[in-house]
């Protein structure tokens, strides 16, 4: 089927209304399955045994004396997880990382598991198993780790990206580069140059659930996984491979989701409880505590940033320059590299370098987090930028408005934009009422700018219409943010009938080709895009149906507002026919009646955004505290305006917690020492304002309504917004994130000492 | 792992002091609990104190108020009369945890997980609490600042328990306050801590003083030079700045994940000045 997904312009009828979603009532009620609710009869309890050690090779593992525990069903270590990935070494990496083979590679690492009875017994049994560890010196620190002295992580890492391939191996594993044009030059005509280098702390996506599935692995080689996921089809995909199953012989179903942010488009767990059910035979629940949770998985790089920004007397930027140092955790990754592609992507830059460096430590391995990457880069540069403007004397918004990339501007990172919602950001920024508000004694204002590309990808979408005439719409991307609510909006528009007509659901792997997962900002935007052309499809049927009932060419059938119309003088006098009433003689014309849609939804519409926040500093704690918040985005179209609102906030308020206080704290000893939500502290409800937002729509021409993904930009601003406050705020720059009350009051202490 | 819910605070001493492996007092259960879940104990005996008469009541007596061990901190705040006269210790009952916890929690329960941050301990040591301490050999009662000995540990010996918190009648002219310093707005730990009990004279003089830090030393610090600061004086800027100044040198705290040693010596001293203005303004003075 032909899908031209091009934007049209259109007046909606239900697209941009704001009904309540299908999952909320269960959810206020305590109904909602997550990923802990799933049980099956004779479940075991599945638990895992980590390392203590941040770095230490794994000499011996006595399992026997567990095993002879009553009431244990399995033991296993990475033995009984061989390695089928056949040189793939991403997958590699995710199978060590479910259990480690040869050498702990953080505090937290898995190094076996039980299944047992109960948990009682479970947490008995990990007790009776002996590991001998030999321990290696280990670093989690990023400038540590890329010093010739630091301690090796893996010795087969050999930098990538360098002119000559270097003769010893290092931490850093891949060196990347973006920009055009030629700084040297460009600095050598600025009349200002500000230079900078920035530090942010490792934070975790902090989502209330903790990982959890049940996993069945059957006796005749089929299985069945229920998993707290952003992407069944992914994980079907990996367990799989790393189980050595066939793909269609593994179902998963995936259940609703407590928050992923990213954290939980990664197995960590699923394939240890697979395992534990292969060897117990009996079904395997596996639950994460928090501070498992903290100690193994999730969480987004710590990083070491330089920028260097020079621009001219008339706020013109000549040239732009930034080394990003990111860590990967104890696997190879790409977060440098996202972070030096988004750095400079606000604007428009004649001479632009970036250079990013993937570096390993001994933390747990790095996960997507929201806009991955992004928000450490902007909070350097859009630092930079506006001192740089202070420097210059330019309103902050106005310099940023004088070099905001546009329509037909060449990215920093290669590709030349598309319509773009940059510059309509900042020019409402600049007539908010926000900005002119009165500010008190040792308050500050701050805003920021933040980019997000935005992501597509494969997505498969069945649409059925019910011989009542209601419309079930299965999709493959889990709801993480109200998609359910979004993409019933667009079934109805599409269809013409009325929103409590249709019903989503999230479909497990076995009933809906494969889609990839809900990240890069891309259930409702590539789901709804299938779901339009699905509708099209059904239509089409409605169509050729209501033909057949009149007797009539289908080429004369046109369907308007739920309704098959008879076009031409000779049927003038037929009744539009609704879709109720072709529906209910579907059994006679032919059977049910559906549409399905499989598709890559390519076009995905860049995003940004730019951010207004006041907030008041005591001088004598440092002791910060929210005053005012404001998030002006572009959204292409807002479906259902109150979740595209609801990821503008969510976004602010998890870059609130990680500007100020969020962070992952290592002893000498290299162990965490804040796995718990007590002392990593996430923002509560008291610490945040009211988080005001505004829509723009600029549509994105990629999509049948302008759709934009809108999920993730929100949270890259929010770190630099909140500097530059502070900065307007006391007189002083802060260069460290999180910037918690000890930092702040270390640096008012060193301005008042000069 | 027993369960065991005495009448009397005879049994519960007797099973206490009879226990052969590790045994524990469940009040609210608010630290006992969460230290079960985490792993970090497993006790082989729980005593659960709540059905032991008397222990749930805050009397008002001739020398003042007995708060009993399983008066959660929220029935604190329910009490007029104990909050008006001692508004410092029931406002730092009152920040322990959440709401939800504040219904369980108690004070006894804060002073004996022996946490330097205890938020109720510095304002029940400024306040010169008393506990009354029932054992195999009897009852006894000691200033509150002799239960913690260090973190996680304390002076009671086996089998015995805490039964009440003993708080003085009010003099006319008194007040105490007490404030933590924490990153967020609630559901936090405490960085550092002050807790500040004065009484004043006709014009205005501060006659008597007691101050205590939290988490600035491995227990909670009581700080006589602190009080002798204050006594003799208005709480003027002069005498307020020399009063942070002692209390800042008075710490002896850690670098941790809450905090550094900076930021607690600097912060001791400036909340010890605005608690002592809060004080000074509840008794009376201007």
């Amino acid at each position: 089927m032909n899908f031209d997904p091009r934007f049209s312009g259109r007046n909606f009828t239900s697209v941009g209304t704001r009904p309540i979603r299908p999952d909320g009532v269960d959810k206020v009620t305590g109904r909602a399955r997550y990923g802990a609710d799933f049980n099956m009869a004779g479940q075991l309890v599945g638990r895992i045994l980590r390392s203590p050690h941040a770095h230490a090779v794994i000499r011996k593992i006595d399992t026997s004396k567990a095993e002879k525990l009553a009431g244990v069903k399995a033991v296993i270590t990475a033995a009984d997880l061989p390695d089928l990935t056949d040189g793939d070494t991403a997958m590699y990496d995710i199978l060590d990382n479910s259990m480690a083979r040869k050498k702990a590679l953080y505090d937290g690492h898995a190094v076996a598991a039980v299944a047992a009875i109960d948990a009682r017994t479970a947490r008995q049994a990990l007790k009776l198993i002996e590991v001998e560890y030999e321990v290696l010196p280990h670093v989690t620190d990023v400038d540590e780790a890329m010093k010739h002295s630091a301690p090796l992580i893996n010795d087969a890492i050999f930098t990538e990206g360098l002119e000559e391939k270097p003769v010893k191996p290092s931490n850093v594993c891949k060196r990347t580069q973006y920009g055009h044009g030629d700084v040297h030059q460009g600095f050598a005509e600025a009349d200002m140059i500000v230079e900078r280098s920035f530090k942010t702390e490792q934070t975790h996506q902090g989502y209330i659930e903790p990982h959890a599935c049940v996993a069945s692995v059957n006796a005749d080689g089929t299985a069945d996984l229920w998993v707290c996921t952003q992407g069944h089809f992914v994980y079907r995909q990996h367990c799989a491979q790393l189980l050595g199953l066939e793909v269609s012989k593994l179902r998963v179903t995936s259940s609703e989701i407590g928050g992923g942010f990213g954290g939980k488009t990664h197995v960590w767990a699923e394939p240890v409880a697979l395992a534990l059910s292969r060897k117990a035979g009996r079904p395997v629940k596996l639950v994460m505590t928090r501070e498992e949770v903290f100690r193994a998985s999730g969480p987004t790089s710590a990083t070491s940033i330089d920028v260097k920004i020079g621009a001219k007397k008339d706020g013109t930027i000549t040239a732009a320059e930034a080394t990003l140092r990111y860590t990967c955790g104890p696997y190879a990754g790409m977060w440098a590299e996202i972070g030096a592609m988004t750095a400079f992507a606000c604007y428009r830059l004649e001479n632009v370098k970036t250079v990013g460096y993937e570096v390993l430590v001994n933390r747990p391995k790095t996960a997507a987090y929201r806009a991955p990457s992004a928000p450490m880069a902007a909070f350097a540069v859009e630092s930079a930028v506006d001192e740089l403007a202070k420097e210059i004397g330019m309103d902050p918004v106005e310099f940023r408005i004088k070099n905001a990339a546009q329509e037909g501007t060449r990215a920093s990172y290669g590709p030349v934009y598309g319509p773009i919602g940059i510059g309509p950001t900042l020019e409402a920024v600049k007539n908010h009422p926000h900005m002119k508000a009165p500010l008190k004694a040792n308050q500050g204002r701050g805003m920021a700018c933040g980019f997000w590309f935005n992501f597509g990808g494969q997505t498969c979408t069945d649409l059925n219409i019910g011989m009542d005439g209601s419309v079930s719409l299965a999709v493959g991307t889990v709801d993480v943010g109200g998609s359910r609510a979004s993409l019933s909006l667009v079934a109805a528009e599409e269809l013409g009938i009325a929103y409590e007509h249709v019903k989503a659901v999230v479909a497990d792997t076995s009933s809906l080709g494969y889609n990839d997962m809900t990240d890069g900002s891309r259930g409702t935007f590539s789901s709804s895009m299938a779901t339009i052309s699905a509708a099209r499809n059904a239509i089409k049927v409605l169509r050729e149906r209501a033909a057949q009932m009149w007797d009539i060419p289908v080429d004369d059938v046109a369907w308007e507002k739920g309704h098959a119309v008879a076009k031409g003088a000779t049927h003038g006098n037929l009744a539009p026919l609704s879709l109720k009433e072709i529906a209910a003689q579907s059994g006679k014309t032919g059977g049910p009646i559906a549409g399905h849609s499989e598709l890559v939804a390519d076009g995905a519409g860049v995003s940004f955004a730019t951010h207004i926040c006041d907030i008041e500093v005591d001088p004598e704690t440092g002791a910060t505290r929210v005053i005012r918040y404001t998030v002006v985005q572009d959204a292409g179209k807002a479906v259902h305006p109150t979740y595209v609102e609801g990821q503008y906030q969510g976004g602010a308020a998890q870059g609130i917690g990680w500007a100020l206080n969020e962070e992952y704290i290592y002893g000498k000893d290299g162990r965490l020492q804040n796995p718990g939500f007590l002392d990593y502290r996430i923002p509560v409800c008291s610490d945040l304002p009211m988080i005001d937002t505004q829509i723009l729509e600029i549509p994105n021409p990629n999509h049948p309504y302008g759709v934009r993904g809108v999920g993730e930009t929100s949270i890259v601003p929010p770190l630099a917004a909140i500097a530059n406050a502070v900065s307007n705020a006391v007189g002083v720059r802060m260069t460290h994130i999180p910037m918690s009350p000890p930092r702040i009051l270390a640096a008012l202490e060193a301005e008042r000492e000069g | 792992m027993r369960y065991i819910r005495p009448l009397s605070i005879e049994d519960a001493v007797g099973q206490l002091a009879g226990a052969v492996g590790p045994a524990a007092i469940l009040a609210g259960g608010s630290d006992l609990l969460v230290r079960m879940k985490g792993g970090f104990i497993e006790p082989e005996l729980i005593v659960d104190i709540k059905a032991i008469a008397g222990l749930s009541d805050i009397t008002e007596t001739a020398d003042g108020f007995r708060i009993g061990a399983a008066v959660p901190c929220a029935v604190l705040g329910e009490n007029a009369a104990l909050k008006k006269a001692w508004p410092g210790v029931v406002e730092a009952a009152k920040l322990i945890g959440s709401k939800q916890v504040q219904g369980r929690c108690t004070i006894v329960g804060n002073l004996c997980n022996a946490s330097p941050a205890a938020d109720s301990v510095p304002a029940l040591v400024a306040a010169a609490a008393k506990a009354v301490v029932a054992g195999p050999s009897g009852k006894r009662t000691i200033a509150v600042e002799a239960v913690p000995t260090g973190p996680g540990r304390t002076s009671l010996a086996k089998g015995e328990i805490i039964e009440a918190i003993l708080l003085d009648k009010r003099a006319p002219h008194a007040g105490d306050a007490y404030q933590r310093f924490i990153p967020r707005t609630e559901m936090d730990i405490a960085v550092v801590s002050a807790g500040v009990n004065l009484t004043i004279d006709e014009a205005g003089v501060i006659k008597a003083a007691r101050v205590a830090l939290g988490a600035a030393a491995p227990t909670v610090l009581l700080v006589e030079e602190a009080a002798e600061v204050l006594t003799g004086r208005k709480p003027d800027e002069a005498t307020l700045e020399r009063l942070a100044k002692v209390c800042s040198g008075a710490c002896r705290p850690i670098d941790d994940k809450r905090g550094t040693i900076e930021f607690r010596r600097k912060v001791a001293g400036v909340l010890a000045k605005r608690v002592a203005t809060t004080a000074y303004q509840r008794a009376g003075g201007k």
